[in-house]
């Protein structure tokens, strides 16, 4: 149901009330704006000395800096990395729990469970924490950040993206994997070459979206002191001594890049509908899913 | 085990859980009401309303929450001045709760204006052909049917806000990562019992209340 089934087309009237209400909405809404600004002015946010490290290279106690090069670029890197690292682990990880979620084999079965369940309730920072702190003890060896953060994000990714393909996969029409039985077809065989590519494209969009929660999840990072888009940043303000107008670029960061994959997420649901690889099994699979995973993010 | 022995680690064990619990407690409450405002005004008639929901909605859902809780702390805090009270403890605890509480209700938002989206066009219809106004079809016969739909991802709304409720953590809340990072700090050598407990406290808050929602939402569920 769209939004405009809400109320009816408006007529005279109700184009008044809406434009009347618009004015009046509006100006509440920036004389919010306004008193966020004037919060921040009184406070001297917006001064030039604290913006001008964003356009040029600055000099600040004899140590010249400038926030992109120096800053942004090595910290987006370090977030790029650990995202795409973390990624790729956790589609792999995914993968076999899924299978092995959905196995024959009660002994499969059920430990991929327990696994799947135990990681999605435990909280990514716990995680870290653990392989940071506690590495050390466990594993005889320092882990450094940079595995910390991402084998913290893989497990957890890892597990809600197997529910989600195993969700995909149990949404293929029957049909399709009887007819690969009756073709002689082996149980791996089936899965493997039937049941999976149809699953992975209906998955595409929920894999993207995904995608979206480790980049912003990789910010955890900075705790453990993973050199990151946070982290180097907090890095560039101690310099500039500029945190509030800092964060807002870095927060715009964040939000330009997600926006980006969100916009292909679209896309690529979109194309899949066009296409006609979902069935409403499988759209309601990517639908229940996709609202836990969205939201599932720890950061 | 006996790290747990120790009465000073158990209050250190039990009073992160129990900040887990207040954090999560105050901010679900007002990430449901800002969320479902949020979710108002992004299905209203007049467009500053709908421009204000969906900025809302792309600002916190894109922003990592870890660079929220720190705004909250060196922005709104250190250089703004907010200040909620004397005691810093108390001061972060609700710097804390104002960071959650805008991130998780861009997710609420959502949720409900996904739950709206299910209930059929006939009900609005109806509901319009007997001369109910906007807030009327809102109020009496949209959210009451779209609230029963989005039981379930509500649950996991309150899950996620739950473990993220440890990223408090970073402003100097001593909630239950803190606990066990400085638990582990100190007791090294019973690392994974610490960490053990520490999980599955987690396991065992969350998992039922994943099973309950899910119970309720299918008790909920409006049977069309």
């Amino acid at each position: 149901m769209s939004a405009s089934v809400l109320y009816d087309h408006p007529g005279p009237r109700a184009r008044i009330r809406n434009r009347v209400l618009s004015v009046v909405f509006g100006l509440l809404l920036v004389a919010g704006l306004y008193g966020i600004y004037r919060a921040f002015d009184s406070t001297q946010q917006w001064t030039w000395q604290k913006w001008q490290p964003f356009f040029e290279t600055v000099t600040v106690n004899g140590q010249t800096a400038n926030f992109w090069t120096d800053y942004a670029w090595p910290g987006l890197l370090g977030t790029l990395q650990a995202a795409a690292t973390a990624m790729l682990l956790a589609l792999a990880f995914g993968l076999v729990f899924s299978v092995a979620r959905l196995s024959e084999h009660r002994w499969i079965r059920v430990p991929a469970g327990v696994v799947v369940e135990f990681f999605r309730a435990v909280p990514v920072l716990l995680m870290i924490f653990f392989l940071s702190f506690g590495g050390f003890w466990v594993f005889g060896t320092l882990i450094p950040p940079f595995w910390s953060v991402v084998i913290g994000l893989t497990l957890y990714n890892g597990s809600v993206l197997a529910e989600a393909f195993r969700a995909g996969i149990r949404a293929v029409p029957r049909g399709q994997s009887e007819a690969a039985y009756s073709l002689g077809l082996t149980k791996g065989q089936v899965m493997r070459m039937i049941l999976i590519p149809q699953a992975a494209r209906s998955m595409l969009p929920v894999i993207v979206s995904q995608l979206v929660v480790v980049l912003k999840d990789t910010a955890l990072g900075y705790i453990v002191s993973y050199p990151e888009l946070m982290l180097e940043g907090s890095k560039g303000y101690a310099v500039f001594t500029n945190a509030v107008p800092t964060f807002m670029v870095l927060a715009l960061i964040y939000i330009v890049i997600n926006g980006l994959l969100t916009l292909v997420a679209h896309l690529l649901e979109r194309r899949a509908n066009r296409l006609g690889v979902t069935t409403p099994a499988t759209k309601a699979a990517a639908a229940t899913t996709t609202t836990g995973l969205s939201t599932g993010g720890g950061a | 085990m006996d790290v747990f022995l120790d009465p000073a680690n158990r209050q250190a064990y039990l009073e992160g859980f129990l900040t887990i619990l207040k954090l999560t407690g105050a901010s679900a409450l007002l990430a449901l009401l800002l969320g479902v405002l949020l979710a108002a005004c992004r299905v209203s008639p007049v467009p500053v309303l709908r421009a204000l929901g969906a900025g809302w909605v792309h600002l916190f859902r894109n922003t990592p929450l870890t660079l929220i809780i720190l705004f909250c702390f060196f922005g709104l805090y250190s250089a703004v001045g907010v200040e909620f009270s004397e005691d810093i403890h108390v001061n972060n605890y609700w710097l804390a709760v104002t960071g959650l509480s805008a991130y998780t209700a861009a997710f609420v938002c959502e949720a409900i204006r996904s739950g709206i989206n299910t209930v059929p066009v006939g009900q609005a219809e109806a509901a319009r052909a007997l001369g109910l106004s906007f807030s009327q079809n809102l109020r009496l016969i949209i959210l009451p049917q779209a609230l029963r739909s989005v039981v379930a991802p509500l649950g996991s709304i309150l899950i996620a806000l739950t473990k993220n409720a440890t990223i408090a953590g970073v402003i100097g809340v001593a909630e239950a990562s803190s606990a066990m990072k400085a638990l582990i700090e100190s007791n090294g050598d019973q690392t994974i019992a610490i960490f053990a407990v520490f999980a599955l406290t987690f396991v065992a808050l969350l998992v039922p209340v994943g099973y309950a929602f899910s119970a309720l939402a299918n008790r909920l569920v409006v049977r069309r």
